[in-house]
């Protein structure tokens, strides 16, 4: 730990109960590996990709159409902060595999600008994640993902993928892209689990 | 889809944590893209991630692929480098 | 060359810049030197673990274990706020540096000097202006200066003294929000015919240095291409959106 700063508190509170190592933040920060993609509506899809190569597609239209929900969660970013009570609409990543069969565990979540991040499937059913279009009663901005990401929230936040596109089924677990470089392939925030080897 | 954006900055702020890793000065190094063949100094790349992010990305100001990587965990500094050629370092 | 590592500085002096910016003078024991351009980053840690990192410009020319930096209050910047707010004369803080070689103006170049800041982009040209005149040097150097009005300007004082102190030092000011009454240029933004009037012609093959929030450099180095400048011989630094 670097010598302490007198006086600096930074923009965040400590007190309440938190995932080890997390502070309290009521902004909500973008973090970016890239320009932000804009992809228009007519053009969106998600697509799952099973093991065998079998294409599952839903359009724009199609996804408005499925089942949503209205949840409120929290949600832990590596880099410290966390963030209380979130509202997102989306639709569960359940019912989408209403539709596919597989015999894969994992999955790697792929979206527009080339972001990839790896999830167990068993943590992406079960009401554990979604494809969300909004956010707080708006649309999903471009900059925080929009106009869809997946939201996982019982893991780090970067397993969360802005503007997803899909999810290629894996036999075997594969690290995404901030797993190959020092990331954790899980990332559970209770326990700590930030980067590899932890 | 298109991409419209300026919160990027630049390879200067490499300086820093590649000063850290490297014994000579590589912000004015010379870097050849892997994917389009530009070829520019470290410091013209358009970094991502600064000040908040996980790590730092840093594209070639180009093509906008990915040139290096890098993330600074309490134990190591991972440094990827798949999206360069080549880097020729002034000694 | 050894590792780089993080020293403790202490603050010295504080002056006010603008109203929401200003130098800190800090003292760092065994500071090495540095050339101008070059920045530190520097590391802030509260009580409870919790540290943020920013990097900063140095502003001033180098002089013995004397740093100096100017910080810009950034809305809702939790480092800035507290460098620019409540750090205090005689506290600590943790820097590393100095890094940089890119961004570099060094006394011995041969060629004379284009300086294109946007707002706090012209801390790292400042740093340039005063070593130029540390090192006597007459180069002719010419820094063209956007700012949103007048009270935005940092520097100012010593930059009236310096443009007609300082042999071979012009200075001129864009304003983008406000200008003062008589300027003869109404408040908007660099254009090409301001870089055309107040800057070097490209046939001068000036080294030139651009610095300040990534949109202000990406336009001015647009300009500056357009304009028939080499883009190698445009050195730039981006501080980011917000430019802070």
């Amino acid at each position: 730990m670097g010598i302490v700063t007198p006086g600096f508190t930074g923009r965040r509170r400590s007190d309440v109960n938190l995932p080890p190592g997390q502070y309290l933040t009521e902004d909500f920060p973008v973090l970016s590996a890239g320009p932000t993609p804009r992809i228009p509506l007519d053009a969106w899809e998600f697509v799952i990709v099973t093991e065998t190569g079998q294409k599952h597609t839903w359009s724009w239209p199609q996804l408005m159409a499925m089942p949503s929900e209205d949840v409120t969660v929290d949600i832990h970013c590596v880099t410290k902060w966390s963030k209380l009570g979130t509202r997102w609409r989306g639709v569960p990543v359940s019912a989408f595999f209403d539709e596919v069969e597989t015999a894969a565990d994992f999955a790697m979540a792929v979206s527009y600008g080339g972001y990839t991040t790896n999830v167990p499937l068993d943590d992406l059913l079960d009401g554990q994640a979604w494809v969300a279009y909004k956010f707080d009663d708006d649309d999903l901005a471009p900059e925080h993902g929009g106009p869809a990401r997946l939201v996982v929230p019982h893991l780090y936040f970067w397993k969360s993928a802005k503007w997803v596109r899909g999810l290629r089924m894996m036999l075997e677990d594969e690290p995404g892209f901030w797993e190959t470089a020092g990331y954790h392939d899980y990332g559970d925030p209770w326990r700590e689990q930030r980067y590899q080897g932890d | 889809m298109t991409f419209a954006d300026t919160t990027f900055t630049d390879g200067n702020a490499l300086a820093g944590p590649l000063r850290e890793l490297f014994a000579l000065e590589m912000t004015s190094a010379d870097g050849r893209c892997a994917t389009c063949g530009r070829t520019g100094p470290v410091a013209d790349l358009r970094v991502y991630g600064h000040e908040n992010g996980p790590g730092l990305v840093a594209r070639c100001p180009g093509c906008e692929e990915i040139v290096l990587r890098l993330v600074v965990t309490p134990e190591r500094v991972w440094l990827d480098l798949r999206g360069l050629v080549s880097l020729a370092v002034i000694r | 060359m050894s590792r780089l590592a993080w020293r403790v500085a202490y603050l010295r002096e504080v002056r006010d810049e603008t109203p929401s910016a200003r130098t800190l003078v800090l003292d760092v024991p065994g500071w090495p030197g540095h050339l101008p351009g070059q920045h530190v980053d520097v590391r802030l840690t509260a009580p409870d673990g919790y540290s943020a990192q920013r990097s900063y410009s140095i502003a001033s020319a180098a002089d013995g274990d004397a740093v100096e930096l100017t910080v810009q209050r950034v809305p809702d910047g939790e480092v800035s706020s507290y460098l620019a707010g409540a750090y205090a004369v005689g506290d600590p803080v943790e820097l590393r540096g100095p890094v940089g070689g890119w961004f570099v103006w060094r006394s011995g170049d041969p060629a004379p000097v284009l300086l294109v800041a946007g707002g706090s982009g012209v801390v790292p040209l400042m740093s340039m202006v005063r070593a130029r005149a540390a090192a006597g040097s007459r180069m002719p150097f010419r820094l063209v200066y956007s700012a949103r009005t007048p009270d935005d300007v940092m520097y100012a004082e010593e930059l009236k003294r310096r443009a007609l102190s300082d042999r071979g030092l012009d200075v001129s000011y864009v304003y983008t929000r406000r200008a003062p009454d008589g300027h003869g240029r109404p408040a908007g933004r660099l254009t090409a015919v301001d870089l055309a009037e107040w800057g070097w012609p490209p046939e001068f093959e000036p080294a030139v240095f651009v610095c300040g929030p990534t949109g202000f450099v990406e336009a001015a180095a647009d300009l500056l291409v357009d304009a028939g400048h080499d883009p190698r011989r445009i050195k730039t630094e981006r501080f980011g959106p917000t430019g802070g």
